[in-house]
């Protein structure tokens, strides 16, 4: 019963996406509070705040390393958010899915276009970051201006693994076990806060193979100053998660809908 | 006889061991309305799910506008209107933008998508809340603005699961009116019901399905004259047992539904004149309907 064609994208996702650009830009007002907001608050609190004790971390000041560093995860979580609660609402109780798909566009269509819109999300946080990142005075240069397709690619990243997480939901509580079981996680070891130097060596091998460690690798050198460590290899892994994840949920979502 | 919109043979759906939809054979012909009449869980969503290339079928053969499914489904949808049982709105939006969204979903060129949805308010009766939120609507008004976006590609074939289930009588005929209006333009019309009424004012033709078969097909009237007897009398209530004890020796078939009895009969003339004779007791006399049809070949029984 398992359909495991593989996915074929057309335009009509840019009408998904369309529609959720559309529907934003009516509640924009919270949209971009929620964009400035939180990362100006990680960054006043903690980066001055902790900071004031820590000084320098990795030869760069720790505002600037913990900027960095938030914008990577930023655009993760907002991703996330976006790929489990805003499309399981649309897949389930506001059965949006269903008046699409009796147009000719398919759920191959449909998750591409959600996926584009959770990438579209993060770029939007990552510039908000960005910004006040700039007029805190640490962001190094123009080249920072990469760190937006950056985070980009970190939102398709992680928008396909939160959409198998609404694909496979029952209700919004489900969610919960994935934010305490991998997002959390991942928000603390993958270097965000604190170079991944410092953890056993054990550990690190197997923070290498978490997407965020990569995002973050990616993202600090553009925005903080110094020297890509391994580009190619960053952006291979996010998006060999991005595509496999995109996958999964494809396969997943025709499996719960298309019955 | 043109060539049918849609021919179907052997059309099968299986869940697991429940074989939703056996096999069942039907041809649509092209600017009618065609009815699947069936209680709840006969098969007909399931039905109308393979026609749109929604449900994956198990079996048989299916061809939509000549082209054949589930392969051409893509093609076919964007031809095809649809109205679900449900209304799938996008409460996001007013109502002039659903339309707007719905259009951008066919690709239909944004110079284009302005006057049709014009017409369609038009059409709907809701040009006044054109800027409304769906969720301000009544609940006749969701189900016209579902009707009008099901219309925004200009579809050749607009199928409909149950459009009227849950509507008060006076949305029921406002809708209804849409409907006749257009198959008169020359729109095939497809709709799954279980009401009688809606089916005979509708449905040049119509199936009868039941567990996932078609029981019969053809005009509501010849259904009638195919299956039962053109007279009906029915007694309700207590006096429903003086039914069945008159009724007999004059020619009657009686059937019983919970504390109703029917008698069906071609020469209604001996029964009504001994009625009439007893006092006090209420009886109607009806032509035949295709709700006696339905029962006699769905059965009495409830279902949930």
């Amino acid at each position: 019963m398992t359909n495991w064609r593989l996915p074929t994208v057309r335009r009509g996702a840019l009408a998904v996406w369309r529609r959720n650009l559309l529907v934003w830009r009516k509640l924009v007002g919270p949209a971009i509070v929620m964009n400035f907001g939180e990362p100006a608050l990680y960054l006043l609190g903690l980066g001055f705040g902790l900071g004031h004790f820590v000084g320098e971390m990795s030869g760069m000041p720790y505002l600037a390393f913990l900027a960095s560093g938030i914008i990577a995860s930023s655009a993760m979580t907002t991703a996330t958010f976006e790929g489990m609660y805003s499309v399981f609402t649309r897949m389930v109780p506001q059965r949006t899915y269903e008046a699409i798909l009796a147009s000719p566009l398919e759920i191959d269509d449909i998750l591409a276009g959600e996926m584009l819109w959770c990438g579209t999300k993060a770029a939007m946080s990552g510039i908000a970051i960005l910004i006040v990142a700039a007029l805190l005075g640490v962001v190094d240069g123009w080249q920072s201006l990469w760190a937006i397709p950056v985070v980009f690619l970190v939102g398709l990243t992680f928008a396909g693994p939160a959409m198998i997480m609404s694909a496979l939901a029952r209700n919004y509580d489900f969610f919960s076990y994935y934010f305490v079981l991998v997002i959390t996680p991942m928000f603390i070891v993958c270097g965000v806060f604190y170079p991944i130097d410092t953890l056993p060596e054990i550990v690190q091998g197997f923070v290498y193979l978490l997407p965020l460690t990569h995002a973050v690798e990616l993202a600090r050198p553009l925005v903080a100053g110094g020297e890509l460590a391994r580009p190619v290899t960053n952006v291979v892994v996010l998006v060999g998660y991005a595509a496999v994840s995109y996958y999964i949920a494809v396969v997943l979502v025709r499996r719960r809908l298309m019955v | 006889m043109s060539e049918p919109i849609i021919s179907a043979r052997g059309l099968d759906k299986r869940y697991g061991d429940f074989h939703a939809v056996q096999g069942i054979d039907f041809d649509v012909p092209r600017g009618r309305c065609f009815g699947f009449l069936g209680p709840n869980g006969a098969g007909k969503t399931t039905t109308l799910r393979m026609l749109l290339g929604l449900t994956p079928m198990s079996g048989g053969s299916l061809s939509v506008f000549g082209l054949p499914m589930p392969a051409e489904a893509r093609r076919v949808r964007a031809r095809t209107g649809v109205v679900p049982q449900a209304d799938n709105l996008d409460p996001d939006f007013t109502v002039a933008e659903n339309l707007a969204i719905y259009a951008s979903y066919f690709g239909i060129p944004r110079a284009e998508v302005a006057p049709r949805i014009e017409r369609l308010l038009a059409f709907a009766a809701l040009t006044e809340r054109a800027d409304a939120r769906t969720d301000s609507l009544s609940g006749g008004m969701q189900r016209r603005l579902t009707i009008a976006r099901a219309l925004i590609n200009d579809p050749e074939l607009v199928v409909l699961d149950e459009p009227t289930t849950g509507l008060d009588p006076q949305a029921r005929h406002v809708i209804w009116s849409r409907l006749s209006d257009l198959r008169d333009r020359g729109t095939t019309l497809i709709l799954t019901t279980h009401y009688m009424e809606e089916a005979e004012r509708l449905c040049d033709e119509l199936v009868i399905m039941d567990h996932g078969r078609i029981l019969d097909q053809g005009s509501p009237r010849a259904l009638i004259d195919r299956h039962v007897e053109p007279d009906v009398i029915e007694v309700r209530g207590e006096a429903s047992r003086h039914l069945i004890a008159l009724a007999e020796g004059v020619g009657c078939r009686v059937e019983q539904m919970s504390t109703s009895s029917y008698c069906y009969t071609r020469e209604p003339g001996a029964l009504l004149e001994k009625l009439r004779n007893e006092h006090g007791l209420t009886f109607l006399h009806r032509p035949a309907g295709l709700e006696d049809v339905f029962l006699k070949l769905t059965g009495r029984e409830l279902r949930d």
